[in-house]
């Protein structure tokens, strides 16, 4: 029952934050200085992440592939999973963790410090100050964050393909090629904004209904990582099943 | 002594917080133009009795009337074109973090004003002149100490010569002097500016100090005010008890 609470109270904050905008005054100033943090500075997290995977799912899928004379499938196995799957999620995931968090922590601070009061007060809405440009910026850097954990990922399963494992280079290459379609990467960064989307809604919305000083605010960060992170778990299965 | 006319009417409010009962049918009204000071024991509700005047909490029952308007069917829009005409002092001070002193103070004029940047740095180190932070505005809200906090606030909550200043304890954990440097600060700019003014406080003898309206909050009901004098001359035992600080009397402290 709480739990169906909760996620009404969420979309209720996605219809608002919808509706703001649409409204004036659009604050780039303030979405560009989301951007950079939710996406700048996740640029190394995600280049790490994205090499680590495509190095190991080659890895991986060349001891399987391997047995029965397929090793030329590794690299079109290898991009496909990161395009359709791997960039996308793990990309959110790290990103829920680095800036979803900080979102819950920074609105949360601002919760018990009365500072969200204070923008009421100053007849200013904390939702369209606040909330409105960390989604619109998760949304928006998430796809791109995704295309360089996709593109750092083959990078990865092709020096561990083609330099460790002795895979042909041309035939690496062109399996993906001929396997990957710009549609399959296409659904991939479509699935990479709807969690940007519930990263950020999610970290918002626990940062912002904080109560309880520090603890309270410390109880936000992990509640948001921990449903963002099952949520959007749950989303990748749903979109994937209506997509592919 | 006529009655000048109330500016603020809070009407039979009633508020609950889960099982804990508030407000129990508390009325007051704030005359324009003066400072009126609520007094009353700790965590018995004066901040609510705020939040209440500027729309941030909503009564259970019961009405707040700002101007004879009832401030409870307005609109997003409406409530606030109506916050423009208030400022406040949070207990904290709420200065946003993220931001210099100086753009804290900037924060409501740009938000609110025509002002250019020119005229919004004149208006800005005017109010810091005024609270006497003149030369701190480019330090972070971090590297100040509670009193400076307090005038920080007090500087952005007058940015836009409000009409209606509330003060949520504007002198509490502060040392004497500055305690009795914000009162004055507070007397001063109503006197200047000739605002309305709603200090909270339990620091009675500020209270004496500063007001000249004092009500007294007990049980979540105004059990008495009136002039500091009146008060002061008040032959409710609660009133008595509480002004003189004693703690035998017909309130339970323990």
């Amino acid at each position: 029952m709480h739990g169906l609470e909760q996620a009404g109270e969420i979309l209720l904050l996605l219809v608002q934050t919808a509706l703001w905008l649409l409204r004036p005054p659009w604050r780039m100033r303030l979405v560009f200085k989301q951007m950079e943090f939710v996406g700048v500075k996740s640029l190394n997290v995600t280049i790490l992440t994205g090499a680590f995977t495509g190095g190991v799912f080659a890895l991986q899928t060349y001891h399987g592939f391997s047995l029965f004379g397929a090793e030329s499938l590794v690299g079109s196995t290898v991009a496909l999973a990161l395009a359709r799957e791997l960039g996308p999620v793990l990309t959110s995931l790290m990103v829920t963790g680095r800036a979803g968090s900080a979102m819950a922590a920074e609105l949360g601070t601002m919760r018990v410090t009365e500072q969200i009061d204070a923008l009421y007060v100053m007849a200013v809405n904390p939702v369209q100050y606040l909330v409105l440009p960390r989604v619109v910026a998760s949304v928006v850097m998430l796809p791109l964050l995704t295309i360089v954990a996709d593109f750092v990922g083959i990078m990865g399963g092709y020096v561990v393909g083609v330099h460790l494992l002795g895979i042909n280079a041309g035939i690496f290459v062109a399996k993906i090629i001929e396997y990957v379609d710009p549609e399959d990467i296409m659904q991939g960064l479509f699935k990479a904004a709807i969690f940007g989307l519930i990263l950020s809604l999610v970290g918002c919305f626990k940062g912002f209904y904080t109560y309880g000083g520090a603890e309270g605010v410390g109880r936000a960060t992990t509640e948001a990582v921990v449903l963002a992170s099952v949520t959007i778990l749950a989303a990748d299965y749903v979109l994937t099943a209506l997509m592919f | 002594m006529a009655q000048p006319e109330a500016i603020i009417e809070l009407r039979d409010i009633h508020k609950s917080f889960g099982a804990q009962k508030v407000l129990d049918g508390l009325s007051l009204l704030v005359p324009r133009g003066r400072i009126t000071v609520i007094i009353g024991r700790s965590g018995g509700g004066k901040s609510v009795i705020l939040k209440h005047m500027i729309g941030l909490i909503k009564p259970d029952r019961g009405q707040v009337l700002v101007d004879g308007q009832d401030i409870r069917p307005l609109d997003d829009r409406e409530i606030n074109q109506l916050r423009k005409r208030f400022g406040m002092l949070f207990q904290d001070a709420a200065l946003f973090d993220s931001m210099t002193v100086f753009e804290n103070v900037a924060f409501p004029l740009r938000e609110h004003s025509r002002f250019n940047e020119k005229k919004i740095r004149e208006v800005v180190e005017e109010k810091l002149g005024l609270v006497g932070l003149t030369g701190h505005g480019d330090k972070m809200p971090s590297q100040l100490s509670g009193g400076m906090r307090k005038r920080a606030g007090l500087a952005r909550a007058i940015a836009l010569e409000p009409e209606i200043i509330l003060f949520d304890e504007p002198t509490t954990g502060l040392d004497p002097l500055m305690t009795d440097a914000i009162n004055r600060l507070i007397k001063n700019t109503q006197a200047k500016l000739g605002i309305t003014a709603v200090v909270i406080s339990h620091d009675i003898q500020g209270a004496f100090q500063v007001a000249h309206q004092i009500a007294m909050l007990h049980q979540g009901r105004i059990i008495a005010s009136g002039s500091p004098e009146a008060i002061r001359d008040s032959d409710d035992a609660v009133v008595q008890q509480f002004i003189h600080g004693r703690a035998e009397g017909p309130i339970e402290v323990l």
